[in-house]
């Protein structure tokens, strides 16, 4: 393999990183500006991030994000895992293939249709706007991704597994929280993880079903920004970006660790 | 009187009118959509027996095994154990436990933990449980790997592993699967031996399905033949070897030189058979009912022909000759394939009693095949 870095190679990696970045590098720097232009740097300072953090309106529209998030994500973790449990299990019954290509559809799916379409539901139905249709939308679009998620990794469940317990006197339920839920684990957290980002970063579908009192914080930014961007919306991004960050660099690092020590757990099994 | 084969031990409760069957299959059907797996079966099998289902992939054998444990139900006919119908009894409130082939261990618990887990489902209390694994433990010498993960363990550990997870709540019967399928030829070989021992020291029913008939020989009390979907014979290994009872059976064990022909003469006893194809005359011991004109089959294995360079005294019956055309030498023994005349390749199979000959038989040797009256079997059907 040819391990030389021509200039060529180089250069294409520069303007490829930059192209992904530089918006983002940009932003952060911004977020510590001490001038209130967004473009003009005049000195390193927090101000904007304390000024952040006694905006109520930041602060409640955060809350009511983490909420949304952390409602609908699970919630959609658990119907996407019963949806993926009933098409990867029951193979037999009539319209299957429908079934499991109708899964797939919201994915690809406008967000525009997918909000405009909730909001002339909770209209037909007369349901208040507010945080709990947010939720709800969001628990829609979600839950197919957590139900793709999930189901790659029922493919290749060992069915004898639960065949297994319940030889060995375990019911069904007994089954699934004791064998089927722990194997399937690091499918059902990652769809889970999967859905709350979903839900953190919505802004199409939150604004076609929200109504007063609800606002989220990709909300709020978008609606702030348009009377004018201040470095306060800088540091709220950060604020975000950091935390995802984090989130992904944690989930890598632990996945990589386990990998690792299972693959020398059965060289030294290999042994014996 | 003669008998077949040497007899492992005085156990043969299937002779004996008075003993009740433990476990039976009555007029077992079962079908998946059009295709019929298992085909109007019956079988019964004894307590404290190493039952062998025996046959290709495919014949039904694992579903028969699948039906006893409960996963599942037969689509006609019924499944008695210890006298109980088991139908509509979930797999969970059965008396059997059963060894998958995949072994089927519980990759996040210990190898404590998976022994365990059948244990806790009955509610047992926890000193016992312990008490339990550890001699589960004891019993498959895995004392040292209790708190590793089945990952960690190699591949003959985890047999066992498995193995005493089923073993440890006591079943009634226990049902393996392709039990030493995943582990390779020496330790499969020791295994089986293991499997027996701890059959006789339980004395549990044990029902193993396989496909490989050397393991079926070795460790099973009976062997059941089977394809699609039906028993062909039901026998100890020595009567399936020495006796099968179709030409099926004859073929599908061991090897076997196979000969079709029809019966010329009946003589008190005797049976002689002309098989024109090889220009051949084969008298043989009237084990079945025949009759003149009648189409026989007539096997015989390798190893019960003779073979020599001169000329037997009577070459008008069980004698042919031809000239030696394959040699397979497995150290042990040596197979010859002798092609006659007709074109027609015998195999003809001897011991290596010695380590140095005079004037071994060699390729295209002309040499001269015989055998004894009481030598092969007539197949009838």
């Amino acid at each position: 393999m040819n391990t030389t870095w021509s200039r060529f190679n180089i250069v294409s990696l520069v303007i490829g990183f930059a192209f992904l970045y530089l918006p983002i590098v940009l932003l952060v720097v911004f977020s510590f500006n001490e001038s209130r232009l967004v473009t003009v740097w005049a000195g390193f300072s927090t101000k904007w991030y304390v000024s952040l953090f006694n905006n109520k309106s930041f602060i409640d529209a955060a809350w009511v994000t983490i909420r949304v998030g952390l409602i609908s994500a699970t919630v959609a973790t658990i119907l996407g895992t019963l949806g993926a449990l009933a098409l990867t299990r029951y193979t037999r019954f009539r319209g299957r293939m429908l079934f499991s290509a109708m899964i797939y559809a919201p994915l690809v799916m406008p967000e525009v249709i997918t909000g405009l379409s909730l909001l002339l539901l909770f209209v037909a139905i007369g349901f208040d706007r507010g945080i709990w249709t947010v939720t709800l939308a969001h628990i829609t679009f979600t839950m197919c991704f957590v139900a793709v998620v999930v189901q790659s990794r029922l493919v290749t469940f060992d069915r004898s597994l639960e065949e297994a317990a319940m030889d060995l006197g375990a019911t069904p339920v007994t089954t699934f929280f004791k064998v089927t839920l722990p194997v399937i684990l690091p499918a059902v957290v990652s769809g889970w993880m999967l859905a709350f980002t979903l839900s953190l970063d919505d802004l199409v579908i939150s604004s076609f079903t929200s109504g007063p009192g609800a606002t989220t914080l990709p909300m709020r930014i978008y609606s702030q920004v348009r009377l004018g961007v201040t470095p306060e919306i800088n540091a709220a991004c950060t604020i975000l970006i950091a935390i995802v960050a984090v989130g992904v660099v944690i989930a890598s690092v632990a996945n990589k660790r386990r990998e690792v020590q299972k693959a020398r757990d059965e060289q030294a099994a290999a042994r014996h | 009187m003669k008998s077949l084969g040497s007899f492992r031990r005085k156990f043969a409760p299937w002779n004996d009118p008075e003993a009740k069957p433990y476990i039976s299959f009555e007029n077992v059907t079962k079908k998946f959509g059009d295709f019929t797996a298992v085909d109007d079966l019956s079988l019964t099998i004894y307590n404290r027996e190493f039952f062998a289902l025996l046959g290709a992939s495919g014949c039904g054998k694992s579903t028969l095994l699948r039906m006893l444990a409960g996963f599942e139900e037969p689509t006609s006919g019924r499944i008695l154990l210890d006298g109980q119908d088991l139908r509509g009894i979930p797999p969970y409130k059965r008396p059997v436990n059963m060894m998958f082939q995949s072994y089927a261990l519980f990759p996040h618990m210990t190898v404590e933990g998976n022994i365990a887990f059948g244990l806790r489902q009955d509610g047992m209390p926890k000193n016992e449980i312990e008490a339990r694994v550890a001699e589960m433990l004891k019993l498959v010498k895995l004392e040292q790997f209790a708190k590793r993960k089945p990952h960690q363990l190699s591949g003959g550990q985890r047999q066992r592993v498995a193995l005493a997870r089923c073993v440890a709540k006591r079943p009634k019967v226990l049902l393996l699967d392709e039990p030493l399928g995943a582990l390779d030829k020496k330790l499969r070989e020791e295994t089986q031996f293991e499997l027996m021992d701890l059959q006789m020291k339980l004395g549990l029913t044990f029902v193993v399905v396989t496909h490989d008939q050397e393991e079926a020989m070795t460790m099973a009390d009976r062997i059941a033949v089977m394809d699609k979907g039906k028993v062909k014979q039901v026998a100890t290994p020595a009567e399936v070897y020495e006796a099968p009872n179709s030409k099926f059976v004859a073929d599908f064990i061991g090897n076997v030189n196979m000969f079709e022909g029809t019966v010329s003469t009946v003589v008190p006893g005797k049976v002689d058979i002309n098989v024109p194809a090889d220009k051949i005359t084969i008298r043989t011991d009237a084990t079945r009912d025949c009759s003149a004109g009648q189409p026989v089959g007539f096997a015989i294995r390798p190893e019960k022909i003779r073979l020599s360079r001169k000329e037997p005294a009577d070459t008008s019956i069980n004698a042919a000759h031809g000239e030696l055309y394959d040699i397979a030498y497995f150290g042990d023994m040596t197979v010859f394939h002798v092609r006659l005349e007709s074109g027609r390749i015998i195999k003809a199979a001897s011991l290596n009693a010695v380590r140095t000959v005079d004037n071994p038989l060699g390729y295209d040797d002309m040499v001269w095949v015989n055998f004894d009256t009481d030598a092969g079997i007539l197949l009838t059907a």
